[in-house]
Formats: C-alpha cells, sequence, structure tokens
C-alpha cells in the first residue's frame, strides 16, 4: 500500500537517513522501531510532508507521489497524531477536531449539530465515549489522544501514525488504545506505530521496521522474532542485564529524611516514609497516583495541605526547591526540557546553574576557572558525551541531557536526590549508564527517590518501593517482595486512608 | 578586548579576535545597523560627524539609555516595565520639591528620588514576582500611579529653583564629555559586570531561559524578579537626576513615551523579547542607534511627523531582519 524506498535525508553536510526503506501493508499494525536519534522521527516527518527527502521515492499504491507540505500528505490519506499533541486547550473536542475546516450552514455560521453528529459517527467507530462539549484540557491525556486519532479519522486517514503513543498512558488506558487499533485495523487503516515498549509491539503489532543510527537494519514479521533479537537489532549488540546488583543496606542504616505526613489535598491520604542512607527508595504506582507530587510537595514546589519532614532528624518545611538544596535535597524532573535544562544556555552553565555559590572570588563575582574546571570534572565524573562544556544542550541524546542535569547536582553536598523518570525517552544503553550511575550515587552515600513508571526499573533498581494510588502510599514492598503482581495489585486495587 | 567577555552565556566561546567570530556574536547586527545609519546620516548631513555633533547625539542619548538598561534587566528575565518613564518624571518632581519646598540639602533630594525609584520597582517586583500577576499589567498600572501622583504633588506644573550645582548633572562637562554621558556609560559597566560576572546575572539568562528549570534546580526567581524591578526603577531615577540637572526643574509630565524609546533601544540591540537571550552592550548600540536617527533626521530638516514614521519602520526593519540571525 505504502512504500518508502531508499529515504536519504541530509541536514547541510550531514546525512541522518542513510537510505532507509518502509513497506506497510494495508490493515496491518507496523512498528517503527529504534533508539532515540535512529531517525524513525526524521522518517516521519518526510512520510508526512513537514521534511522533503534529499533522495528516495515515496510510492503510494503503485503510483510514486511527492508531498509538497503536511497539507498535501493529509489529503493522500497521511494522519499522524505526534508526541506532542497539537490541540487546542479551550475549544472542545468538537471544535479541535474540525478546527480550520469548520462546516458551515448556508449563512455562513458554525454548523455545530452536523459536526457533533460526525465527531459523535468517528468516536462511536472507535468505541470510544468521551465528553463533546468540555474544554480538552479537562480530559485525560488518553482520551486527548483519542480526539488526536479521531481527527485524523475525520480527514479520512488510510494511514495513520502514532508517534510513542504509550509514553504517557496508564496500563489501563494503554489497554484501551490498543482496542482502538484493533477496530481501526478491521476497518482497513494502517498504522504505524513507535514505541519503546517492546512487550506492547508483541502485543499490538504485525510487522517490525528497526532503524538504526539512520539506517535500515530490516524488517521482519513479529512473529518470526523475540524480544532479545529485536534489542539487538536495535543497539547492534547484545544487552546483558542492564541493572546492576543490589548492595545490602544495613538494617540500621541511619534515616537521612523521614518524611511524617504529607497530605496533597484536603481530605485525601495522608503519605509518610523514611529514607535511608545509600538505598534507593522506588516510588511507584499509575500517572497521576500522586508520586511526583508528594516529591514536589516535600520540596515546596507543589502546594500541600500538611507537610512535616524531619531532616537527619530535624524538622524542617520547604518553602522553595533553594531550601531543599540547602539541606541537601535535589530534584531532576522528570520533563528534562520543560524543567530541568534551561536550553539557552549550554552546558557549562547548565550544571553550574546551583553551583554559583561555590564559584566565587571576592565574594561577589562567579570564578569563571573554577566554574569551568568543576563543570568539566562533573562531566567527566557523569561521563556526558559532547564536544565539550560549550556545547549546546538542544544538541545532546536524552541520555547526555539527562547527565547533564545530573550533574548539576554533584559539587554540592548531597545528601537525597530525587530522579523523576530518570530514564523517560532515553534509549537502552543510555538507560545502563543511568541505572549505573545511580548506584555510584548510593555507593558515595548518597540516597535517591526514583520516580518510575516503567516497572520493570522499579522492581530492577529499588531496594525498597512506596506504591502510590490516589494520591497517597497505599503499600511499602521490600526484599522479595518486590514483584510485578506485588506492585500492579497495589498500585490498581490498595486503599487509601483519607483524613480530614 | 577578548570575545568571550561580551558573549552571554549562551554563545559558544572563540578564542580571540575573528570576523567570523564578530559576526556570529549577537551584537554584530546591532553593530551594522549602527555603522550603515553612521554612513547614511554622515553623506546627508556634512555637520554629522563633528566631535561636538557626536557629543551631542550621546548626551541626547543619555536619558533614555540610563532607563534602557534597567529595561534590559527586566526583559532578560521574560517581563516588562511600562512604568520607567512615569517613575523617572515623579522621583524628578519628589526630589524637586524636597528642595524647593521642604529646604532640604540637594544632595537629600537626590538620594531621595534614587529611594524612590527603587521603592516604585519593588512594588512592582513584589506584585509580579509574588503576586503572580502579568508584570504589563502590574507596570501599566504602576505608571499610570507614578504619574497621577507627581501631577498631584506639584499640581502640574514644573518644581524649579533648584540649587546652581544640580545642573552640572544634566549640562555639566568634564574635559570635553558631557556628565550625562559619562553617568551612561559607568552605569552600564556595573551593569555588565553584574549580568555578565556574578551569579544574580547568570540567575536573570536562566529565568528567561526557562524559569521553571530554574526554581526547581534552586535559582530563587522570586527575589531575582524582585531585584531586576527594583533595579529597573533604579536606572529611571538615575535619568531623573540626569532630567532635573539639564531641565534645572522637577518635571511632572516628563518622560512620556520613554518606557516605549527603551524598550526600543533593548530590542534593537538584539535582546529577545521573551527573554534568557541578549546583551547589555547592545543596548547601548541600540540606543545610540535611536539617537542618531533622532539627531540625523534633525539635520536633515525632515518634518517632525515623518520622522516618527521613519523611526518606526527602520525598527520594524531591523527587528525582520535580526529574526533568525
Amino acid at each position: 500500500m505504502l512504500e518508502l524506498q531508499g529515504i536519504r535525508k541530509s541536514f547541510g553536510k550531514i546525512e541522518v537517513l542513510h537510505g532507509v526503506n518502509l513497506s506497510i501493508r494495508g490493515g496491518e499494525v507496523h512498528a517503527l522501531l529504534g533508539e532515540n536519534g535512529a531517525g524513525k522521527s526524521t522518517l516521519m516527518k518526510i512520510l508526512s510532508g513537514i521534511l522533503q527527502p534529499t533522495a528516495g521515492k515515496i510510492v503510494l499504491d503503485g503510483t510514486e507521489r511527492h508531498f509538497a507540505d503536511y497539507d498535501a500528505a493529509i489529503a493522500a490519506g497521511i494522519g499522524i497524531v505526534f508526541q506532542e499533541f497539537s490541540l487546542i486547550p479551550y475549544l472542545t473536542a468538537v471544535e479541535n477536531m474540525f478546527l480550520a475546516r469548520e462546516m458551515k450552514t448556508r449563512l455562513g455560521l458554525l454548523d455545530r449539530r452536523a459536526m457533533t453528529a460526525r465527531a459523535r459517527e468517528i468516536l462511536a467507530m472507535l468505541d470510544v465515549d468521551l465528553p463533546l462539549d468540555v474544554p480538552i484540557s479537562r480530559l485525560s491525556v488518553a482520551e486527548q489522544q483519542f480526539v488526536e486519532i479521531a481527527k485524523a479519522l475525520s480527514l479520512d486517514a488510510r494511514i495513520l501514525v502514532l508517534d510513542e503513543p504509550t509514553a504517557t498512558l496508564t496500563p489501563s488506558e494503554v489497554e484501551h488504545l490498543f482496542k482502538v487499533m484493533r477496530q481501526l485495523r478491521l476497518n482497513g487503516v494502517a498504522i504505524v506505530f513507535i514505541s519503546h515498549h517492546l512487550e506492547e509491539i508483541f502485543e499490538i503489532c504485525d510487522r517490525i521496521t528497526v532503524l538504526r543510527d539512520g539506517e535500515f537494519i530490516g524488517d521482519c514479521a513479529v512473529s518470526d522474532t523475540d524480544t532479545d533479537r529485536l534489542v539487538e537489532m536495535m543497539v547492534g549488540r547484545r544487552i546483558e542485564n542492564s541493572f546492576p546488583e543490589k548492595p545490602a543496606i544495613p538494617a540500621d542504616a541511619p534515616v537521612v529524611l523521614d518524611c511524617e505526613e504529607v497530605q496533597l489535598r484536603k481530605g485525601g491520604p495522608v503519605s509518610s516514609f523514611r529514607l535511608r542512607a545509600g538505598e534507593i527508595l522506588g516510588f511507584a504506582g499509575l500517572v497521576g497516583s500522586g508520586r511526583t507530587e508528594t516529591a514536589l510537595a516535600m520540596l515546596g514546589a507543589h502546594p500541600s495541605v500538611r507537610c512535616k519532614v524531619l531532616v537527619d532528624g530535624a524538622e524542617t518545611r520547604f518553602r522553595e526547591p533553594a531550601e531543599g538544596l540547602a539541606h541537601g535535597i535535589g530534584l531532576l524532573p522528570e520533563s528534562r526540557k520543560e524543567q530541568g535544562l534551561i536550553t539557552s544556555f549550554p552546558i557549562l552553565q547548565n550544571i553550574s546553574i546551583n553551583n554559583y555559590g561555590k564559584y566565587r572570588k571576592n565574594h561577589w563575582f562567579i570564578d569563571m576557572k573554577q566554574e569551568l574546571a568543576a563543570t568539566e570534572e562533573a562531566m567527566a565524573q557523569v561521563r556526558v558525551k559532547a564536544q565539550g562544556p560549550h556545547a549546546r544542550v538542544d544538541t545532546l541524546s536524552g541520555g547526555n541531557q539527562q547527565k547533564v542535569v545530573i550533574a548539576r547536582w554533584l559539587n554540592h553536598q548531597m545528601k537525597v536526590l530525587i530522579f523523576d523518570e530518570p530514564t523517560r525517552g532515553i534509549d537502552v544503553g543510555a538507560k545502563a549508564e543511568i541505572y549505573a550511575l545511580m548506584r555510584e550515587f548510593t555507593a558515595k552515600g548518597y540516597s535517591i527517590i526514583m520516580i518510575s513508571s516503567e516497572l520493570p526499573e522499579v522492581i530492577g533498581m529499588s531496594d525498597r518501593v512506596c506504591v502510590f494510588r490516589s494520591g497517597g502510599i497505599v503499600a511499602t514492598v521490600e526484599g522479595d517482595q518486590i514483584t510485578s503482581e506485588q506492585i500492579m495489585t497495589h498500585a490498581t486495587t490498595g486503599r487509601v486512608q483519607n483524613v480530614a | 578586548m577578548s570575545h568571550d567577555a561580551n558573549t552571554v552565556p549562551s554563545q559558544s566561546r572563540s578564542t580571540g579576535f575573528s570576523v567570523a567570530g564578530l559576526l556570529k556574536s549577537p551584537l554584530a547586527l546591532p553593530l551594522i545597523g549602527l555603522i550603515v545609519v553612521s554612513v547614511l546620516m554622515g553623506f546627508a548631513s556634512d555637520n554629522f560627524f563633528s566631535v561636538n555633533n557626536l557629543l551631542n547625539v550621546l548626551r541626547q542619548v543619555s536619558i533614555v539609555g540610563i532607563i534602557a538598561v534597567g529595561m534590559t534587566f527586566v526583559i532578560l528575565t521574560g517581563g516588562i516595565d511600562l512604568s520607567v518613564g512615569a517613575v523617572m518624571a515623579l522621583a524628578g518632581t519628589i526630589s524637586a520639591g524636597l528642595m524647593v519646598n521642604f529646604g532640604m540639602p540637594g544632595i537629600v533630594g537626590l538620594l531621595a528620588g534614587l529611594v524612590i525609584g527603587v521603592l516604585l520597582g519593588l512594588f512592582n517586583g513584589v506584585l509580579v514576582a509574588w503576586g503572580r500577576m502579568p508584570a504589563i499589567i502590574v507596570t501599566l498600572a504602576t505608571m499610570g500611579m507614578a504619574r497621577g501622583f507627581g501631577l498631584l504633588y506639584s499640581g502640574g506644573y514644573p518644581i524649579s529653583g533648584l540649587p546652581g550645582w544640580i545642573s552640572w548633572f544634566g549640562i555639566g562637562r568634564i574635559g570635553i564629555i558631557p556628565v550625562p554621558v559619562i553617568l551612561m556609560f559607568v552605569i552600564y559597566a556595573l551593569a555588565w559586570v553584574l549580568l555578565q560576572r556574578t551569579p544574580f546575572g547568570r540567575h536573570v539568562y536562566a529565568i528567561g531561559g526557562n524559569e521553571l528549570a530554574a526554581k526547581l534546580s534552586g535559582v530563587k526567581t522570586q527575589r531575582v524578579k524582585l531585584a531586576v524591578y527594583g533595579i529597573s526603577g533604579l536606572t529611571s531615577a538615575f535619568a531623573a537626576i540626569v532630567l532635573t540637572g539639564r531641565l534645572m526643574s522637577g518635571q511632572p509630565n516628563a518622560g512620556v513615551g520613554f518606557e516605549l524609546d527603551a524598550i526600543a533601544a533593548v530590542v534593537l540591540g538584539g535582546t529577545a523579547i521573551a527573554g534568557g537571550r541578549g546583551l547589555i552592550l547592545g543596548t547601548l548600540i541600540g540606543a545610540i542607534l535611536l539617537g542618531i536617527l533622532n539627531n540625523g533626521l534633525n539635520l536633515m530638516g525632515i518634518n517632525p511627523y515623518l520622522q516618527d514614521v521613519i523611526k518606526g519602520a527602520i525598527i520594524l526593519l531591523a527587528i525582520y531582519i535580526g529574526r533568525e540571525w
């Protein structure tokens, strides 16, 4: 149905796609697989007319096509749901679906009835029920995604590209998405599915194309392959168990952080937990279960009703993250681009941004020599791969960006580091490096709180796990109890005690 | 002069002087604009390149130039300060009033003016940083109130009868250089040190680049924002001293529209209106560029109404050329 043949793409002198093939058959779910930077997004932008290939052919239904722009690709029946949605938050689902091609009555006014009817029809086809008359911003991420899919279908898309649609969904929402995808497949819509979760690919996909470093590595049917072989195709080498060994934490290890009570909202549950020296405490739970909010509330970066924290036995209340820093508690936020990096700064200032207290001369001024030396040392310590401390951070891979954010905290007398989704959007090889770094830190006496949506990561890294549900901790498991069954059971059925 | 010393933190380092390096600097475009406009004015008027005229341009530029320093700090954090012209007028009026009507020594009057400027700036800063109100609205309101207080206090008339030495700040000279010009350069030098050599300066850039990331990494963002508005109030009050010295009176009606000239100088100097990127030296160039336009168009005898049209068009053109530099 659709063939991309020998696609090459260069930006200036740098070629990023070296002759990639992709062949999609009608009514199949086709996985596009590769590490970050493998060229998946660039290829999809070429398919959707946003970028023009330097060489190669796009053949649709047997005829060669050129998509001059996004609109041309849409007209040819290609729909894309990007990772970052292109919905207007204040408009309703219907208004979003028909944005810029609103149906009109004979008087030239909006034909709201016809648009609503058409929207209902499409959503019914997807077997999705969602409110049509409230602003999109009040819908869940999954519902917004369905609106995006419905929007593409309303444009008669026959090929639908879903770029990491499951990254921000809860397991039950993923199930719903898969149901919708199967429905679409029955209707003859071909789907290109991009995901880093191999188990999802085995569950939903028919065929797979693997890219690595802009090279076409191969394609095959899902039934002809297995996880090990796919990983090998993706990274070009076999990856051994990527989690470092868990050291034994002495039972009498001192408690560095004793969170006696955190209550996020009035009438909600009250959580408490203790973090011991040298341990990794996992925060597990579904998206929206209050993991991140609890950690942020502790640092004073999120509102809370009650918050009582003892650092090394002394009661403290942080009004802003700067006070947490002063007490040796640092945060590595979940969204590097929005909360972590200052993209207008090079690596140097991104690392030194909260370190200026250390590099002073004559009290008032920055000691730039010392700043540079300390930054280079920190970069070496976490093994940032970049041209140098003056490189722009937005040119780095996800893994190296994460290392830059980590390095920011190394020049402090830190006790506690809070890693929020430490490996989100990071490829397999870099993940292993981040894990190794985390254990290096705990060996040096840091304690880590790791918030993660990836169960294997929680299980592989945590010494103990707090499981969250509905805004509070419902269980804390340790040792042999740390299994996916235990955690998921608590996360989906655990009871919280609400306190007025 | 080392190139590195002039760059914002966002610039990559190039060692030593090179033409390519200079072209990559965010100062390149403002500088080219300055040279082009100067050459054009030189052709159009024989007088333009005389030492006297050039010093005159700098003297005329000094008031808006000083105001634009504070404006640069504010814009670098992603904010805006519309109250600068009105704050200047109020600070000048009150300090003149204290000297004339209350018989206070001149130095007390001048210091009081500076204090008033800082207080008004801090007022803006508190409302923006802790009140979480949009800067454009807060400073618009302050602009109205400051203007109104100045007129209320003075009844709308200039307050004259100041001690003679005050005029030194407006029309004095050291050698052949006018005092206001020296004051302006000193203030720019201090601002440069503050922005490029202190932790505070880095925090200003960081907030404009990504406020949330800066906050989460431990920057005290609210305090930094308070400080930039305070600095803006302070530079407005400094401008008031120069103005008072030149006119030998407190002028409640002075400085109308200065906020727009100051913003124009900052933006012409290559600072991003969204914050995070820009250089204080660029603002100086931008202010001088505006001054040369004013001066040159006057020398050419162009209709003042038409001058406004030409200036507006040139600002648009400059921003258009610079948008993807």
